[in-house]
């Protein structure tokens, strides 16, 4: 898909994410919207998966270890073809295929459950693992936020992921900057992130989140990366997409009100 | 006495080898866990994450998603305590086929002392839906009930004492997950007993003996599913049951029993288990007495539940 495809794909899923948090009147529209871009890259470019058999055993995997922004991811799921577009009108309703946090066992296409922070990486090590011990091909990505950073466990998994040298394990950041108490930097420095995941023995990149290109070539660049890990440190904008929900912090959570609504399928829908 | 518990558990680790689905994770506890032991004969598939308990969890799940069947093992204080949210959110509640064995479970660790010593494992892991829990009372079990816990289907919780104990199964016993047994018959009242605990009810059967007291001895190994109906037909049988383990008397086996007894057969019951405190530094034995684990407490138990039932 080239990048003008790409892009319209980006749209797509941003307009239904907030179509879906609008109609059920509950979720996490800032942290779905910064990282629709990488969905979009990862799910229609990047991913070497089977719409019409989710659980082949070669596939890639992906981690959407920062689970609450599972309602892009589920965006994209139906626009690849997972699951009818529909389905995302019940978003976190009782007996819903789509949770309020991943669930792999009810989401078709969805490889890992998450929702407790600062698991994902672990697991994507244990798939990476996997990989190498039935030589296998497929690669792992894992998408973190960086207020997840803050959680322990990511940093043990780094050095887990160093030590074992898997180089088929592909982190992302989703350096938003923003987390619930406040800017990521105030609530605890986690920057610099490259420099500590280089540090833990990461081959590591940093660019631009929300610019397609940048995500395109990022991602080939890291997979001729030999015996090391890589991160993508992606910054984006929380709430991208949404001019009022760019940057703000209320917007981790929260349903807009009819007038926002209004203002945000404009938004989206005028960038045709 | 028979081998140390963790000694067969390395043993049997080393027996499963040639299956390429068995990866065995360590953080760094494997020279006392005995999963160093899988190492030593096949290096490839054993993964030490260093002292990272939540990692080791949570690097099994993905490898179980996989394809694998991870055996993960630590000190059970730590493997329940450290990584309980990585089990309850990534291996139980996605019901991945992810086996936690415990070690060094309960008192008997002795001399390391509390911060070490698991007293409320067996509960905390019980209260985790999809999760099978599992204890084992000797070196013949602890190697057959790794190996069916290994071929069943779905996340298990294992607990395996560090020391050993007089083996009263043989190489030839077979373990069901959910199935206790009657390891002596007996018409007064009834010990249901798990871990290290059972060779000591099998003492105190014969301390009753003495006095005329007939004692049935069950062995309970499988905490969760347990087995109702043997309970049940214990209970209708002798009338009073004491349950005995090496854990907090809330929330585990004893806890198990009479919440199966207070639907169906209400009997007199009795405890015998750690009075709701923390271990100590010390040899064994003297734990085992200072805590009130012994076959004599046991015994007690019985006469004052015989008691109870006769009164009523």
């Amino acid at each position: 898909m080239d990048i003008t495809d790409l892009t319209e794909v980006s749209r797509r899923i941003r307009l239904d994410t907030i179509k879906a948090i609008y109609h059920v009147k509950t979720g996490h529209p800032g942290g779905a919207l910064s990282i629709a871009d990488i969905l979009a890259v990862l799910y229609f470019n990047e991913l070497n998966i089977d719409v019409q058999n989710p659980a082949w055993p070669d596939r890639d995997r992906f981690i959407l270890s920062k689970g609450h922004g599972c309602t892009s991811l589920y965006a994209a799921l139906a626009e690849k073809g997972f699951f009818q577009k529909e389905k995302l009108l019940t978003l976190r309703q009782y007996g819903s295929i789509l949770q309020g946090h991943p669930d792999m066992k009810s989401t078709p296409g969805l490889d890992m459950s998450s929702g407790s922070l600062g698991q994902g990486l672990s697991i994507g090590n244990g798939m990476a693992l996997a990989a190498k011990l039935q030589n296998k091909s497929y690669r792992v990505y894992v998408l973190l936020g960086d207020g997840e950073l803050e959680e322990g466990q990511i940093w043990e998994a780094a050095m887990t992921a160093s030590k074992y040298h898997l180089d088929n394990l592909i982190a992302i950041i989703d350096a938003n900057g923003l987390q619930i108490n406040g800017p990521t930097d105030e609530v605890m420095q986690v920057e610099p992130i490259d420099k500590k995941f280089s540090a833990f023995g990461w081959n590591t990149i940093v660019i631009d989140g929300n610019a397609i290109p940048q995500i395109l070539t990022a991602l080939k660049k890291v997979k001729r990366v030999k015996n090391k890990p890589s991160v993508i440190i992606a910054k984006t904008i929380k709430g991208k997409g949404i001019s009022y929900m760019e940057n703000n912090i209320k917007w981790h959570s929260g349903v807009p009100n009819p007038q926002e609504y209004k203002t945000a399928l404009q938004e989206l829908e005028g960038e045709l | 006495m028979g081998i140390a518990m963790r000694e067969t558990f390395g043993r049997t680790l080393q027996l499963m080898k040639d299956d390429p689905r068995l990866v065995v994770l360590d953080a760094d506890l494997g020279s006392a866990t005995k999963s160093l032991m899988f190492k030593s004969v096949c290096p490839q598939r054993y993964i030490d994450v260093g002292i990272a308990e939540q990692d080791m969890v949570g690097t099994a799940a993905g490898l179980s998603v996989c394809g694998m069947i991870p055996i993960v093992s630590t000190f059970s204080v730590f493997l329940v305590g450290r990584a309980l949210d990585q089990i309850r959110n990534t291996i139980a509640y996605p019901n991945l086929n992810v086996k936690l064995a415990g070690t060094h479970a309960g008192v008997s660790v002795g001399y390391d002392g509390a911060s070490h010593e698991a007293v409320a494992d067996l509960a905390i892991m019980r209260a985790l839906p999809n999760m099978t829990v599992l204890c084992s009372s000797d070196a013949p079990e602890t190697a057959a009930m790794l190996k069916t816990a290994y071929n069943y289907q779905g996340p298990v919780y294992m607990r395996i004492s560090r020391i050993g104990v007089n083996d009263y199964h043989d190489e030839n016993y077979k373990f069901k997950i959910g199935q206790g047994e009657i390891i002596c018959p007996g018409t007064d009242c009834s010990v249901i007993a798990t871990g290290i605990m059972v060779p000591e009810a099998i003492t105190a059967a014969k301390l009753l003996k003495k006095s005329n007291i007939s004692l049935c001895v069950i062995n309970m190994p499988s905490i969760k599913p347990i087995d109702r109906n043997l309970i049940i037909r214990a209970a209708k049988v002798t009338g009073a049951i004491v349950t005995a383990e090496e854990h907090n008397i809330i929330g585990g086996l004893g806890s198990a029993v009479s919440e199966v007894l207070s639907t169906t057969v209400p009997v007199p019951m009795q405890f015998v288990g750690i009075k709701d405190c923390y271990g100590t530094s010390g040899d064994y034995n003297v734990l085992l007495q200072a805590y009130h684990l012994k076959a004599t407490d046991i015994a007690a138990a019985v006469k004052k539940a015989i008691t109870m039932k006769n009164n009523m």
